[in-house]
């Protein structure tokens, strides 16, 4: 049995789905961000922060930064477990990534909900 | 037409303190003939080159290795589908220990088929006659049983060169699929609990160099497919 207690979910399964899953809301997420963009060309601060005032798009953006959390760790784990044989490095550099995404992602959510 | 240019990787650790690359010039006379036979010439000009052969046909798997850059069976392999501008180049297979020569360790290999338990397991009392197969059944392991373990896939996979200790490699998952896909085979439920860590099937990253390689034309990516779907379906 092969074991591993760094990766996202502590099992493959569940990384393979989860890596699939926030791919597409990502897709879904940056085509709509793409189109918005398109679609309003002479953008200014009071109706993007109308964008995000609304309740659905800032499920929809939580759930994006989630995505890109668990998308992030999942493949940089994949990464470094492929890459980095030796343990200390290994195990310090998968640190620093998760510590970075919980960061960002308190952060984007600060940004999110904040005044 | 001039001599074929060969270039083979050699490699004793008794005497040779690193690899090196030895130049051969082989006659063939202007036939079409097969790689393994251009290493039986040069064998004849330098006897102390080592590799592995048996039955000379492809069934074996004996004589898997690099030519060209390509992996793939030296005796089913004729010069004109690997050889550019007159040049060959004949390395072992990529990735595993060198024991001389083209000469490789495949312990690593066979250790990663030991694990997928690569035998019927049924613990239902025996008929007294064959467990019998629908035409249908039967037809599932068309594609899967046919592997020789000649290495050519696993030793050809990135994901395998970098972890041969914990991603079972295409051929052993080509046969865990053979398994799995059995209809006489009760053991799944454990096949795929051992299966579903980070490593063993999932390191996969559908690449198809194995497809790309077999020389038996068989396509590992798509059982490793078809055990995800299985792991899918039993965990959700």
């Amino acid at each position: 049995m092969v074991t591993n207690i760094t990766s996202f979910g502590r099992s493959g399964l569940s990384d393979w789905l989860m890596q699939r899953v926030s791919a597409v809301v990502l897709a879904l997420y940056t085509v709509f961000m793409v189109a918005y963009l398109l679609f309003n060309p002479d953008l200014d601060y009071y109706a993007w922060s109308a964008l995000f005032d609304q309740t659905w798009m800032r499920i929809f953006s939580l759930l994006a930064f989630i995505s890109v959390a668990a998308h992030a760790w999942i493949g940089l784990w994949t990464v470094t477990t492929d890459y980095l044989t030796s343990t200390y490095l290994r195990v310090g550099v998968q640190s620093l990534i998760i510590l970075a995404i919980f960061v960002y992602l308190v952060w984007g959510i600060q940004i999110l909900w904040g005044a | 037409m001039s001599n074929l240019q060969v270039s083979v990787y050699r490699y004793n650790p008794e005497t040779d303190s690193a690899p090196y690359m030895q130049e051969f010039q082989v006659d063939t006379k202007g036939r079409d003939v097969m790689v393994l036979d251009v290493l039986h010439m040069m064998k004849e000009q330098d006897s102390g080159l080592a590799f592995r052969r048996s039955c000379r046909e492809g069934v074996c798997g004996s004589d898997g290795m690099n030519m060209n850059g390509k992996n793939g069976l030296a005796c089913i392999t004729p010069l004109s589908d690997v050889v550019k501008g007159n040049k060959l180049t004949l390395r072992p297979l990529p990735g595993l220990p060198v024991i001389r020569d083209m000469v490789v360790d495949m312990g690593l290999f066979y250790k990663q088929y030991e694990r997928i338990q690569p035998y019927l397991q049924n613990d239902t009392p025996a008929p007294a006659i064959e467990r019998l197969q629908s035409p249908e059944e039967r037809d599932k392991l068309d594609g899967l049983y046919e592997c020789i373990l000649c290495a050519c896939c696993s030793t050809s996979c990135p994901s395998f060169w970098w972890n041969p200790d914990k991603f079972v490699g295409p051929a052993g998952l080509l046969q865990s699929y053979r398994f799995l896909a059995d209809s006489r085979d009760t053991a799944t439920r454990e096949r795929l609990t051992d299966l579903e860590d980070p490593f063993s099937v999932f390191r996969c990253r559908g690449i198809m160099n194995c497809v790309a390689v077999c020389p038996k034309g068989l396509n590992p990516t798509r059982a490793i497919g078809k055990i995800r779907e299985m792991l899918l379906a039993d965990a959700t």
